[in-house]
């Protein structure tokens, strides 16, 4: 992932991505992650403000990644998901902790499992570049 | 709109063309539809070029200048069309409107893309330039592992199969074994489908569209124009293809922003607007060119376009609806897993298709009643979809 090499680009983002910090319109209560500036709903009647994740949620679809772009490659066979949290707020994690290759054998469904999330490094530019940190999700059940 | 028409097609061969660059690829497939429209190159007026990721491919920007100046077409106004995998259909959309505003009479849609210059983990990152660079390319998902989200939640709520998936590819592959410009002229099983490398689970190479370099081309003209041009057009009645209906439509960027993994709104909305700017129904439908960059992709295109109901899309395939020549003819060109995939260029090439087909020269893959064809094209997993329909008659107002 050279081109995501700008420190710039991903400073801007350590604070929602390490903490889950997104954000909620006070007008309609709509909560979003990432966050979003202008409520989508409420348009500019909207009052947006920084809101914390539970960092709690559940597995509504995923996949193993066998075939990766640049800067995965070592990681493979990964799990990769679409989490439900807050609100009804959905964001792509990868699972882990957990045996990819079980899942995969025993064509385990992980739909519907509760996970939470914690702090891991996610991916490194390349062997002297940037190491970047966010958000993965553990099984919880 | 005003009648509108296509007079001329082109395109290359699509697949790995390490001779040629994207300017040749590009001149070649203009050079084609000028040829089979019959007219000059200094007659067109201006171009529209799709073309998704050049910077990333060759390094290349400014598509649409070095189009125009290897085609020799300078000075006339030629500008790039940006959507992703749809940015070919796009680049068809906004000639359109460009001679639906009365501002020119004749112009150029063209498409293309050369993939095979870099490495292959350089061309998927490329691709996810298509998805949320900042919250879904830094988890490390693929354009294949966002399809397979989608893939996985269908099968889950509505029991598709692994095998009517696989099944999607097999018809794609068995129309290309008849066109001469596809990547991959030969015919697959539903077991070499399942029993081939894992992409994505549960996607398999065999559900993949590939890494492909091409381009395609498309001459169109307003009714005045054809209307002061007839004489000087040989057969030009045997060549015109009527534009009857288009759509274009967005939704968020991000898979995981949608209200449901398993539609895709943005298709819905194009053909709602392509059907009603037709005046048709899906039933008037003969063939489709469906944006099959992934099988899963093919399966739900077919709900969403109203080809059968939300969640019987993989039963609808596995009772042969979609092959040549039966409910619907889908796909008779190879479709983008077996034609090939050069991003840019493949909504052009899907237009070609439905041209060739309407004109009745596709030969052995020839749909036999065809009135109506349709083409549809999505860029990233459901963000842009343009949708569009063609007729051999112009519509009568």
């Amino acid at each position: 992932m050279s081109h995501m090499s700008s420190v710039a680009l991903m400073w801007r983002l350590n604070e929602s991505r390490y903490n889950m910090i997104g954000t909620k319109c006070t007008t309609c209560n709509g909560l979003y992650f990432p966050p979003k500036a202008l409520c989508p709903e409420c348009r500019r009647k909207g009052a947006i403000t920084p809101h914390k994740f539970s960092g709690i949620g559940e597995i509504e679809s995923f996949t193993i990644i066998h075939n990766a772009p640049q800067g995965f490659e070592e990681q493979v066979p990964y799990i990769v998901a679409i989490i439900k949290t807050d609100g009804n707020v959905r964001i792509s994690g990868q699972i882990i902790d957990i045996d990819v290759n079980e899942i995969e054998k025993n064509n385990i469904d992980l739909i519907g499992k509760k996970v939470s999330h914690i702090f891991r490094r996610l991916f490194q530019d390349n062997s002297s570049g940037l190491i970047h940190y966010g958000l993965k999700w553990q099984i919880k059940e | 709109m005003k009648n509108i028409a296509v007079l001329g097609v082109g395109q290359t061969k699509f697949g790995e063309h390490w001779t040629k660059s994207l300017r040749d690829l590009s001149n070649e497939a203009g050079v084609r539809a000028l040829t089979d429209a019959g007219v000059e190159g200094r007659k067109i007026q201006a171009m529209f070029v799709g073309n998704m990721s050049s910077g990333k491919f060759i390094g290349q920007e400014h598509l649409g200048a070095l189009a125009v100046d290897h085609a020799g077409l300078t000075p006339i106004p030629s500008t790039r069309c940006e959507g992703a995998c749809a940015s070919g259909s796009l680049a068809f959309r906004k000639a359109l409107l460009s001679v639906a505003s009365g501002e020119y009479d004749i112009v150029v849609a063209a498409g293309s893309e050369k993939m095979t210059d870099i490495m292959d983990s350089s061309v998927t990152s490329a691709l996810m330039g298509a998805g949320d660079q900042e919250w879904e390319s830094t988890v490390g998902l693929t354009f294949a592992g966002l399809y397979a989200m989608m893939a996985r939640a269908h099968m889950r709520k509505y029991g598709t199969t692994r095998e009517q998936m696989g099944m999607m590819s097999v018809n794609s592959h068995k129309n290309a074994v008849h066109n001469e410009n596809a990547q991959f002229p030969f015919a697959v099983k539903v077991d070499d489908v399942i029993n081939s490398t894992m992409v994505a689970n549960p996607l398999t190479l065999l559900d993949c569209s590939p890494i492909s370099d091409g381009a395609a081309a498309a001459i169109i003209v307003s009714e005045d124009w054809v209307k002061e041009n007839r004489d000087k057009i040989p057969n030009i009645d045997e060549k015109l293809i009527w534009v009857h209906g288009s759509g274009q439509a967005s939704d968020s960027l991000a898979l995981h922003d949608r209200k449901s993994l398993t539609e895709l709104i943005a298709t819905k909305s194009a053909a709602k607007q392509a059907y009603d700017h037709a005046n048709v129904s899906v039933k008037d439908i003969d063939m489709v060119e469906v944006h099959d960059c992934f099988s899963i992709n093919g399966l739900i295109s077919l709900e969403d376009l109203g080809f059968c109901e939300k969640g019987k899309g993989g039963k609808f395939i596995e009772d042969d609806n979609i092959s040549l020549n039966s409910t619907v003819s889908v796909n008779t060109s190879g479709g983008l897993k077996a034609k090939g995939h050069p991003v840019g260029a493949t909504g052009i090439a899907q237009i070609v298709e439905a041209v060739k087909q309407l004109r009745g020269t596709c030969g052995e893959r020839q749909v036999k009643k065809i009135d109506y064809a349709m083409t549809h094209n999505v860029g990233g997993t459901g963000a842009t979809a343009v949708v569009h329909i063609f007729n051999r008659n112009k519509v009568i107002k």
